[in-house]
């Protein structure tokens, strides 16, 4: 199987990525809110949402041996659907129920049957909102871009 | 010696009681909401998020509220959260480099590759207290214009490609990374627990300490390479998934001190560097650290090393203001055993004394 091949496992894991990317970067609220809009699969809590912390790493010169830089807030779930995929959902944060939606997000992605949904109802459009939010912020800093000059000194 | 004491119940109870009441303050006034605190005393979040060693903007938020603005305070009532929760494992190291950046000046190079950007910074500002703050102020939308697509690299990469600067170290990927929450400290410490410790470091003690190194106490000759604030990706190899998972974005500011040079007869003289790098937008910090970091590497670049900060043991002992605020207020606390003990000594010692000089005085009248 060619690792650049559509249906192979590895773009399987970017789309899953690509998805858990999306989701991490929205609120809560706003994911309970697409996910209203489709119909939710039968599915049990394989772990239960739980609030815990990860160590942030850094690396020594931005890019030498890395290096503890302090600890963060996460969340973690784990969801299985009753066709039997099971998702993970991790997020920096104390909302552990947005890990359980995002993990059950996860898991639509992974099933055949309802990735096409998920992706074009829930993923797409919380996709286009982090996205403006993030244009936004960029046009707002390329504002602040500067042209220093140097000038001549001495003599002259 | 501190020596635990008994009673006072009903005293601490009542005051603890009338702590929350001047919390509280004029109840007229609206109470301050957390939102409020992240949103518009942004920097001190950040700072408190830092120190606290816990990036969780709206537990910091609270932990303010709840000191009353004292940071350290606040600092301290977060790194005791820490310990209530399961640390699930270590993330991925961040890359700066693909930061997505809000604010990016270098004072070494004016045509930086990707632009300086100066992003929201209090530099250039006429620092005058502006009176349209005290009530109802609505600033302007800000300006907007076409965001560059081109990269941002560090000054330190362009530098590096020519050999200029000294590389970062490295280590093997598997190599155990040093983490004081862990481990006690102990001397001498490698770079990697220097770091974590400046980065948790208080703020004003790594001030002072940079500060010290510039008027002469350890000069290194600093330039600020490159200071960049914005936002990282993070993620966490989750075992259950079977791969890194993304968590979210931090935001975070890096600072790439580029220092004096070193040479030697088998190596060409290159730029030696100083690293820091915080939560949030914390520019003071990350220039002090990276500063104070390059101050306590001077013995392996066989620098003579005898001004406070290239002292390890110094600096990193007294970093912490967590620790220190422990030790310096524990004075507070009953230590009336203690004291009875020195005062017994003492009233001894100036019998001694007394009865000496008397002794002194018959003989001298005898003579």
């Amino acid at each position: 199987m060619s690792s650049t091949s559509s249906t192979g496992p590895n773009s399987k894991q970017a789309q899953r990525k690509a998805a858990m990317t999306v989701l991490a970067h929205s609120a809560a609220a706003d994911i309970a809110g697409r996910l209203a809009a489709i119909a939710i699969p039968k599915h049990e809590n394989l772990r239960e949402p739980e609030n815990g912390l990860v160590m942030l790493r850094g690396r020594v010169g931005g890019d030498g041996a890395p290096f503890n830089l302090g600890e963060a807030t996460v969340s973690r779930a784990a969801v299985r659907l009753a066709s039997g995929e099971v998702g993970f959902g991790y997020t920096l944060g104390r909302d552990a129920e947005k890990a359980r939606m995002i993990a059950l997000c996860d898991a639509m992605v992974q099933s055949a049957e309802l990735s096409g949904e998920v992706e074009a109802k829930v993923i797409a459009p919380l996709r286009a909102a982090v996205d403006a939010e993030r244009s936004r912020k960029a046009a707002e800093t390329a504002a602040t871009r500067v042209d220093f000059y140097t000038m001549v000194r001495g003599e002259g | 010696m501190y020596v635990a004491v008994k009673g006072g119940e009903r005293a601490i109870e009542n005051a603890h009681r009338l702590l929350a009441h001047e919390r509280r303050g004029d109840r007229d006034v609206p109470e301050v909401t957390l939102a409020q605190i992240s949103e518009q005393l942004a920097l001190g979040v950040d700072r408190v998020m830092t120190e606290g060693s816990l990036y969780d903007r709206e537990l910091a938020a609270l932990a303010i509220k709840q000191a009353r603005g004292d940071l350290i305070e606040a600092i301290f009532l977060v790194r005791a959260f820490r310990a209530t929760l399961p640390r699930f494992g270590a993330t991925e190291p961040v890359n700066t480099g693909d930061m997505q950046v809000w604010r990016r000046i270098s004072s070494t190079f004016k045509d930086v590759p990707g632009g300086q950007i100066l992003g929201p910074t209090f530099d250039y500002t006429h620092r005058l207290l502006d009176p349209q703050l005290a009530e109802g102020f609505v600033p302007e939308q800000p300006m907007t214009a076409e965001a560059s697509q081109a990269a941002t690299p560090r000054v330190t990469d362009i530098l590096g490609r020519d050999g200029l600067i000294e590389t970062s170290p490295q280590a093997e990927s598997d190599a155990p990374v040093g983490d004081l929450t862990r481990e006690p400290l102990s001397f001498p410490a490698d770079r990697d627990l220097r770091l974590q410790n400046l980065a948790r470091g208080d703020e004003g003690f790594l001030l002072a300490l940079g500060y010290s190194t510039q008027r002469g106490y350890g000069r290194n000759h600093p330039f600020a390479g490159e200071i960049r604030f914005g936002e990282v990706e993070v993620e966490f190899f989750a075992e259950d998934a079977g791969f890194a998972v993304p968590l979210g974005s931090i935001e975070l500011t890096e600072c790439q001190m580029v220092n004096q040079f070193k040479g030697s007869t088998t190596e060409a003289p290159c730029f030696t560097r100083g690293y820091g790098l915080a939560f949030g937008q914390s520019e003071r910090k990350t220039m002090s650290m990276a500063l104070v970091d390059r101050a306590l590497r001077a013995r392996e670049l066989g620098e003579e090393a005898g001004a406070p900060a290239q002292d390890e043991e110094f600096v990193m002992s007294h970093s912490d203001n967590v620790q220190s605020t422990g030790f310096v207020e524990h004075l507070k606390l009953p230590h009336y055993v203690d004291f009875q003990s020195e005062l017994g000594l003492l009233r001894k010692l100036r019998q001694e004394f007394a009865e000496a000089n008397q002794a002194v005085e018959l003989q001298e009248a005898a003579e």
